[in-house]
């Protein structure tokens, strides 16, 4: 039995629909991060979930059971927010305490609690200080203390890192995929950053446009991605787009651009051959091109390169061919000459080919 | 150039500093000199005898004024009570989107925008023991007739001043609760609370340094109410509803003792003075609290 269920969920504000009819299962124990662009729905999907938004149409089923017209407490569940949603007046202690402190529970459970949960996220000498007395990282645990002391089957979480900076971010991000292997409950993460839902998820759902656009592990996602949207929305630098033509030429297909000339993969032949002669979109990651003078000329793209940005162990090479805008991820040991056309293998199962119509993918 | 550019704040002050010195500072110092004086008004004040301290010795033995300062302090304390708990009431009622809510928080302030005069005017007849809208409804009901402005002077007072303040208190503490932040009341729900739980634990604790500052303008502005009282009772029947402000004004044109107002004055700026100093007080002391969460907050980044 999957542990939250969301059926045809619809949110609509006045006229406007926001969300057009979600469907997903979570099943039990299971990371599930909602990504996607500001405005796709993802934190109204979450706070409908929390019960913090009312339901326009659809239900929400939690362990079996319809919630839609449950207050957030009879939900049994806890949140973390973006800016914390810190009691400003109560020291840590009585913030992470005060749900506890609601239910009437003994002292001597809460003080345990309390301890136990605040030695986990590392707040055991701050337990006296208010919120406006600790630092954006220890606020960011209170927080999180506070959702564990509340011991609820699920956790959610409304973009809980963007506040932090660069640094701490990866931090705290890698203390969260900690805690959430320990503590094993249902978990959904609502984020616009990729490489926190790449990172954290179990299960990546990508929205836009009040959509779900597709959903699956990262590297399903990753590999395989359903539509255009998806594939330049997940993986940094982004997937590389070119607008081009499915040809047959001598009974290979082949995907015909400005510059270039590129022999289709043979296992997608059947997909291919219905797009023969229509307009479609090449999608090719930055690191499925590699620096190789020797590559046949229908396995590779002429590129013209232009800026080298530097990254590391990596660099991103920015490129031109045919007017397009080509990233190439480098090792940076191994530089190129800048300012001439050099050609790039392209890994054949690295080809993604998109609908330029429908955007979804052939 | 140095010293203009030092010297521009203090010229841009100059006339409100004149304004101050002429409208405030000299008939505060006046009255302070006057109030050492037995002046009548047939005298100038060079002409009225020193008695050094002897009006305010006097006053405190007076009954009269005693009477006067208790109705003042029972008027001041029903008042910021009654009017802190409606006004904060109908404020936590009201704050949520409800339909044409516009328009009933602009109907909610207008009793504040109504000269006191007026005020005062409507409530007597009102008030009237025989065609006052009180008692005909009283009347009307069944119910026996109330004496409100005889026996029940004060509290009728009251009622009016409630009536025209609460809805200071309702902006102020509406003001308050919008600025609260949103999410920490989401959390507070998902932790669990109740809406009386959110009001108690949550709303009203971060409400509160509004309302501490709120609720001492409110006893200051009570302190010195006269118009309202001036118009529906005079003070009367007897000393019942005889505020200070009230006093002072009949001790220096029925009394004719200028040097006896002038003192009574004084208590009342004493009085009022302490209030201010306590709100003054309590800001700087939360100012100087926020520095130092700051400051605590800074050190362990």
């Amino acid at each position: 039995m999957p542990a939250i269920q969301l059926e045809k969920l619809v949110k609509r504000y006045g006229n406007v629909e926001v969300l057009h009819g979600i469907d997903l299962q979570m099943a039990d124990h299971e990371f599930t991060v909602l990504v996607g662009p500001s405005g796709c729905g993802k934190s109204t999907t979450l706070r409908m979930i929390a019960g913090l938004e009312d339901v326009s149409d659809g239900e929400i089923y939690i362990d079996g059971k319809p919630v839609k017209h449950l207050e957030p407490k009879a939900r049994d569940l806890a949140m973390v927010f973006q800016d914390y949603a810190l009691y400003p007046h109560m020291n840590v202690a009585k913030n992470i305490s005060f749900a506890l402190r609601l239910q009437r529970r003994p002292k001597a459970e809460i003080d345990a609690k309390v301890r136990d949960v605040a030695e986990m996220v590392g707040l055991t000498e701050f337990l006296h200080r208010k919120p406006g007395e600790l630092s954006g990282g220890q606020r960011q645990r209170v927080a999180m203390a506070r959702a564990l002391a509340k011991d609820s089957a699920l956790f959610l979480f409304d973009e809980p890192l963007s506040n932090l900076d660069a640094k701490l971010r990866g931090q705290m991000r890698a203390e969260l995929a900690l805690m959430s292997q320990r503590v094993q409950k249902n978990m959904i993460y609502v984020t616009h950053d990729q490489i926190e839902a790449m990172t954290l998820a179990d299960r990546i759902v990508v929205m836009h446009g009040g959509y779900i656009q597709q959903q699956g592990t990262p590297e399903e996602l990753f590999k395989r991605p359903a539509n255009k949207f998806v594939a330049g929305f997940l993986g940094t630098p982004p997937m590389n787009f070119l607008d081009c033509e499915v040809v047959d030429e001598g009974g290979a297909m082949h995907a015909v651009g400005k510059g270039f000339r590129l022999r289709l993969p043979a296992d997608k032949a059947a997909a291919i051959n219905a797009h023969s002669g229509r307009d479609v979109t090449l999608g090719i990651r930055p690191s499925d091109l590699t620096f190789d003078a020797d590559a046949a000329r229908d396995s590779a793209l002429n590129l013209r390169t232009v800026v080298s940005e530097y990254i590391g162990a990596q660099s991103v090479l920015l490129c031109e061919c045919g007017g397009a805008k080509v990233m190439v991820e480098i090792n940076s040991e191994k530089p190129v000459a800048l300012g001439s056309e050099l050609r790039f293998a392209v890994n054949p199962t690295g080809i993604h080919l998109f609908d330029r119509q429908t955007e979804a993918v052939i | 150039m140095k010293t203009a550019n030092r010297l521009t704040p203090y010229m841009f002050m100059a006339p409100a500093a004149l304004i101050m010195a002429i409208a405030l500072l000299y008939p505060l110092g006046y009255m302070v000199w006057g109030s050492f004086r037995d002046w009548n008004p047939s005298q100038t004040i060079g002409e009225a005898e020193f008695v050094g301290l002897k009006n305010y010795i006097t006053l405190w033995g007076d009954p009269n004024f005693r009477e006067s300062l208790g109705v003042t302090l029972r008027f001041a304390f029903f008042v910021v009570t009654f009017e802190m708990v409606i006004g904060v009431g109908l404020a936590l009622l009201l704050d949520r989107n409800i339909r044409g809510m516009s328009v009933l928080r602009t109907l909610f302030i207008l009793p504040m925008m109504i000269a006191p005069v007026v005020v005062g005017l409507m409530w007597r007849y009102m008030y009237h023991p025989t065609v006052g809208t009180f008692n005909r409804t009283l009347d009307g009901l069944g119910l026996g007739k109330i004496d409100w402005l005889g026996q029940h002077a004060l509290t009728s007072v009251i009622i009016a001043d409630i009536w025209q303040w609460t809805p200071f208190i309702f902006i102020l503490a509406l003001a308050a609760l919008q600025s609260l932040p949103r999410s920490a009341l989401e959390a507070a729900r998902i932790d669990g609370a109740t809406a009386w739980q959110q009001v108690w634990h949550i709303k009203l604790p971060l409400m509160m340094p509004v309302l501490i500052v709120t609720g001492l303008l409110r006893l200051i502005d009570a302190f010195k109410v006269l118009e309202v009282i001036l118009v529906m009772t005079e003070g009367g029947p007897g000393l019942s509803t005889e505020i200070l402000a009230l006093r002072i004004s009949r001790t220096a044109t029925e009394f004719r003792e200028l040097g006896v107002a002038a003192a009574m004055s004084n208590y009342l700026l004493i009085l009022l003075l302490g209030l201010t100093l306590a709100m003054f007080a309590f800001t700087r002391w939360q100012e100087a609290r926020a520095r130092r969460v700051r400051a605590a907050a800074e050190e362990d980044l």
